[in-house]
């Protein structure tokens, strides 16, 4: 099997996902567009030799349906042969996007491809494609099925993380993601979001709150204590018994926002980035997906990552850097609780929590973000994984050349 | 045809008499069916016809729906073995018959219109809802529901896709799920009739609809139906199936097949056109009739508790016993409650208590109810007034002469019952019934302050009396069959439902309960956290957890009966950790239970109850995590243990019919109703298997598991207690 290479990874700035966020005025579609544009340029890329271009989408219907892979190929003016699909892991597809661009790579079906995802969850909402996962009583019933922010109070419940733990976690991910910026941490892979005109739209996070506080943050209440109430608490203590009192701790400001993105990941075989003149900056070491309990949804991180580590042959303390989508605070509190990683590996630029989760591209976005991490701190490895929908975890470890 | 007569008038209009002959209320019987088509193939040929009005010639109402009693026995499966798919296919054809029936009746072409001046349920509903026309009467007692639901059934003849295509999922759903009732006027705002008039005029109406508009189309079979508030996959539409799927498995705990496979119905049936939405109707409830719950929830909440609501076991050559007037001795809670059923049946009643001021209370609480009817307009006022003017409170026994009939609710002690039971005896005729509402005494010990011991019978009320429906009726040794056929007279007058058992300690009812609540202390001992015992003992369809109805019932009373029962039995009583937990929890720490606010939750003034943080000192956890494998071991330790000490009951001659033992367990504790009460848990797990599970289980956790002979013996020969037991005929 061949090895996939990494030789670029861009990204949007993300907006705000509201109708005053500074990307709703550009299309999705435009989103996708420029990230495959920003890859060819940057790289003087002869879009030619690019196989397929993979990108994750949680949403994919309106103007983010029909294949906007294949539709961003085209209207990125790529070659035409550049085939384009689009996938779905929930939270994960950004991420499984790359790993199946890689795993194209390292199979042979492609010499270089791109891995990536877009997401304008101000203009296609989040939920806005239905699905019979929590509506058809056959699957709702049977997995317990309750919304994600019940199963990130479950596990705080569970694992015992307090409001003021879960707080605490987004003070200090508010805190990372304003020095990352003022340290222009993130320049490598963060490009300025064109608009009609051709004017840059935006350049930086927009959802970012770097004056959060614990005594701001404190007033805010519970997102989902109202939805438990009525009936999603019941539902999950059914599956957990052991929980007396759901304790309801997530709200939006200890949770991952709402926001537009899109980014993109060039992955290729060693022979095809010599031959293009390009140098890769990381190998991909490993992939893998699980399943988890669906009801409780979002443990699977730590069991992925037990599962690829196992693969790999390494120990949680032979990764130097750790990026977790920061879906929820109790998320990362409790992969760090599992596994025993401290909290100076995981996330060290912050995340989602700060800066948004545009749920088709975040996972491409951080997989970025960690080799740009890895080689500004001259580290060698960086495992990538993200919490995903109905009980799943997927991950990445990438190593530098 | 003897069912339907067909009259034309001058303008055309055909009147269908929906008329089953031979009983009081149309039923959707073998023959109706047959009949049916018959009819609608002449409103659809005859050309002298331009229209139907279908009306009942009962009285009573339009229909009633399907005969349960034919349904009881084809439902659960079990002897059936219909596994192949032929049987299986013509099983479908067979079930799909009223759907094909209904569906030709829209759609023949003429209007066809449905006069209601009466009831119209289940199956006799979904006719209705065939029809191009409802008009109802404004008749307060007519109501119009599918209450398949509630014995464990699906509407199989298009209640399921017609009413969601009426009213929208959203308000259809918990009228199908729960199978509630609307009133005429309820009806018409949901658009479920169409017009509402006043009683005699209905046929009329409707024969003026099929003159005037007389359109004979269905809604959804016109090109631009929309489902009224939208599909499941529309905005509003999705939200009512996520939040419904919750709340059903919150309400239902999964326990109940038919609610889930009536949500799937509507589901599935919306997103597709009627004809094919029917077919999956057929089929889901075919696949409900085969579930256990289908046959045990028709048999006991349907056919047994009608037939012991009738007083299936009085013993037939005792003449009727007209209760008019009973005297209560004890005013309390349920003294006052006993005086206050018994007045709402025109009883008159003298509330006896030690003081006049105890007396006076009595009367209050009384009061207390009809002034919440009254309030809720359930009652006038006038009505209110004359029942509690039927209640004497007084402290004057002299005032007992003339009862036909004497409740003692004074406090369980044998002292205080056998004073009482004195004094009133001196006041009432030889031939008048002495009932004890005792919980737990024997009644063949308090017979003995009697002077006519088989005049002496216990007559167990549950708190509160005015809302629960059972009367557990106890045989001492010396009670006579005359005594019990005036008893049960007697509570079928106040519109109770009596069960029969005879002298045992805690009788039936308070026995069987008292091992719920012990096997979730057992659990407490073992070192199961807390948390999980209730709610998996919630889950298991019990209506609360054991340790929270540990706290409801009182620790300090489950406390006194122990400390009785060990007095009692001397020796032979075995104490273990659960007595050891309890005296902690009463005798040291004053923690009585949800009474006096302290108990194995607190329960503080401004919030929800919560367990008690102590407990984990009294009771330490070793078992925090919750896996299926021990969801499932403690869900069947806690049904289990109940249903081994109700068959323990039959081989002690505590209790003689099945029918009393299920009823008597889902009325008078609450037993998971899904399971048709314990009796019928057991036949439908089988008795071999059942005996197996215990076997394990008393290995595992002690000999309160072990199977009876009684038991063993039936798991030997393949019998069931309703085959073993059963007198109840085939309906």
């Amino acid at each position: 099997m061949a090895d996939a290479y990494i030789f670029d990874a861009v990204r949007t700035p993300r907006g705000k996902g509201k109708k005053d966020g500074a990307l709703h005025e550009m299309t999705a579609l435009s989103l996708a567009t420029q990230v495959l544009e920003q890859l060819r340029d940057r790289n003087n890329l002869d879009t030619s030799k690019v196989d397929d271009v993979v990108l994750g989408c949680v949403s994919p219907i309106g103007e983010q349906g029909a294949d906007i892979a294949r539709t961003a190929v085209l209207t990125a003016e790529y070659a035409e042969t550049t085939a384009g699909v689009q996938v779905n892991r929930f939270c994960a597809s950004g991420l499984e996007a790359c790993n199946m661009a890689a795993a194209k790579v390292m199979t042979g079906e492609a010499d270089m491809a791109i891995g990536g995802g877009v997401e304008s969850m101000s203009r296609v909402p989040m939920g806005s494609d239905g699905g019979a996962w929590p509506t058809d009583p056959s699957s709702a019933f049977k997995t317990y099925f309750a919304p994600q922010g019940i199963g990130a109070d479950l596990i705080a419940s569970l694992y015992g993380f307090s409001r003021d733990d879960v707080d605490a976690y987004a003070v200090e991910s508010q805190k990372r993601a304003a020095r990352a910026w003022e340290e222009g941490r993130f320049s490598k892979s963060v490009f300025g979001v064109k608009d009609q005109l051709g004017l840059t739209l935006l350049d930086r996070d927009e959802h970012m709150r770097p004056d959060a506080t614990m005594q701001s943050l404190a007033s805010l209440n519970p997102s989902f204590a109202a939805p438990g109430e009525l009936a999603f608490d019941a539902v999950v203590q059914q599956r957990y018994p052991q929980v007396e009192r759901v304790n309801h701790v997530h709200h939006a400001g200890n949770s991952s926002g709402i926001v537009d993105g899109a980014a993109g990941v060039l992955f290729g075989t060693r022979e095809m980035g010599e031959a293009l003149g390009l140098k890769p900056r990381a190998r991909v070491k490993g992939m893998a997906s699980i399943g988890s309990e669906p009801s409780i949804m979002l443990t699977g991180p730590s069991y992925v990552t037990e599962k690829l580590l196992k693969k790999l042959g390494m120990n949680v303390g032979d990764i130097d850097l750790y990026e977790l989508n920061e879906a929820f605070a109790a998320v990362v509190l409790r992969m760090m609780q599992a596994l025993d990683i401290p909290h100076e590996k995981m996330n060290v630029n912050g995340g989602s929590i700060a800066m948004g989760h545009p749920l088709g591209a975040t996972g491409a976005m951080i997989l970025g973000t960690a080799l740009d991490e890895l080689e500004r701190t001259d580290k060698e490895t960086a495992l990538v994984t993200l919490c995903v929908g109905a009980g799943m975890g997927t991950a990445t470890v990438i190593e530098r050349i | 045809m003897e069912n339907f007569k067909i009259e034309v008038d001058g303008d055309g209009v055909a009147l269908v008499t929906f008329d089953v002959p031979g009983r009081s209320m149309n039923t959707i019987t073998g023959a109706v069916m047959r009949e049916f088509p018959q009819v609608i193939e002449q409103i659809k040929s005859d050309p002298a016809i331009k229209g139907a009005v279908i009306a009942s010639g009962k009285p009573t109402g339009f229909c009633a729906g399907a005969d349960l009693g034919e349904m009881g026995t084809q439902a659960g499966g079990g002897q059936d073995t219909r596994s192949a798919e032929e049987k299986l296919r013509a099983q479908f054809d067979s079930s799909f018959t009223l759907n094909r029936t209904l569906r030709a009746l829209e759609t023949c072409g003429k209007p066809v219109a449905i006069a209601l001046e009466g009831l119209a349920l289940g199956g006799g509903l979904e006719i209705a809802l065939a029809g191009h026309y409802r008009v109802a009467a404004k008749n307060p007692k007519l109501q119009l529901g599918l209450p398949e639901a509630k014995v464990g059934l699906l509407p199989g003849a298009g209640g399921t896709q017609r009413l969601p295509r009426i009213m929208g999922a959203m308000k259809a759903l918990p009228l199908i799920l729960e199978g509630k009732s609307m009133t005429a006027e309820e009806a018409l705002a949901n658009g479920v009739v169409h017009e509402v008039v006043e009683p005699g005029q209905t046929i009329e109406a409707a024969k003026t609809w099929i003159k005037t508009k007389g359109d004979p189309v269905q809604p959804w079979d016109r090109k631009d139906f929309k489902v009224p508030g939208g599909g499941p996959f529309s905005p509003g539409g999705s939200q009512v199936f996520i939040l419904g799927n919750a709340m059903l498995r919150k309400q239902s705990y999964g326990n109940y097949p038919a609610q889930l496979n009536i949500l799937k119905c509507v589901f599935e049936g919306l997103q597709v056109p009627i004809d094919a939405g029917l077919r999956i109707e057929t089929r889901y409830f075919l696949k409900t009739m085969g579930t256990p719950q289908a046959k045990a929830m028709i048999r006991s909440l349907f056919l047994s508790m009608q037939e012991l609501g009738k007083g299936a076991s009085r013993p037939k050559d005792v003449a009727p016993y007209d209760v008019k007037q009973v005297a209560v001795l004890g005013a309390g809670m349920m003294g006052a409650g006993i005086a206050y059923v018994q007045a709402m049946a025109g009883i008159k009643t003298i509330l006896i208590d030690t003081t006049q001021e105890a007396a006076d209370k009595g009367l209050a609480h009384a009061k207390g109810i009809l002034d919440k009817a009254v309030g809720r307009k359930k009652m006038t006022q006038e009505k209110a007034d004359q029942v509690l003017s039927l209640i004497t409170p007084t402290t004057d026994y002299a005032l007992v002469k003339g009862s036909d009939l004497v409740v003692e609710a004074v406090f369980e002690s044998r002292e205080i019952k056998a004073e009482v039971t004195k004094k009133a005896e001196a006041q009432i005729a030889e031939t008048a019934v002495f009932g004890s509402n005792t919980s737990t005494l024997p009644i063949t010990g308090l017979a003995k302050a009697s002077e006519r011991p088989a005049n002496f019978i216990g007559i167990h009320f549950f708190s509160p009396v005015d809302k629960m429906g059972l009367v557990e009726i106890i045989m001492g040794k010396e009670t006579s069959q005359e005594t019990l056929a005036k008893t049960m007279d007697y509570v079928l007058k106040i519109r109770k439902t009596p069960i029969v058992v005879n002298d045992s300690r805690g009788f039936y009812t308070s026995r069987c309960f008292g091992t719920f609540v012990t096997e979730g202390l057992e659990m407490l001992t073992d070192g199961i956290a807390p948390a999980i015992i209730d709610n998996v003992g919630r889950a298991t369809g019990m209506p609360r957890g054991p340790l929270e109805m540990n706290d409801d019932v009182a620790l300090d009373l489950a406390h006194k009966v122990r400390e009785a029962t060990k007095k009692d039995m001397g020796d032979q009583y075995v104490a273990g950790p659960v007595d050891a937990l309890i005296s902690k929890m009463v005798v040291d720490l004053g923690r009585f239970g949800r009474k006096n606010g302290k108990g194995f939750y607190d329960y503080p003034s401004d919030g929800p109850k919560r367990l008690w943080p102590g407990l984990a000192d009294l009771a330490p956890v070793k078992t925090s995590d919750a896996d299926k494998a021990l969801i499932e071991e403690i869900r069947t330790r806690l049904l289990y243990r109940q249903a081994v000490e109700a068959a323990r009951c039959f081989e002690e001659g505590v209790v003689t019919d099945p029918r009393d033992a299920d009823v008597g367990a889902i009325l008078g504790w609450g037993f998971a109703p899904w399971t048709g009460g314990p009796i019928s848990l057991i036949d439908s797990v089988g008795a071999k298997a059942f005996v197996e599970t215990c076997d394990r289980l008393t290995e595992k956790y002690g000999s309160r598991f072990s199977p009876p002979k009684l038991l063993r013996e039936m798991a030997a020969s393949g019998e069931t207690f309703y085959g073993r037991f059963g007198k109840a005929k085939a309906a």
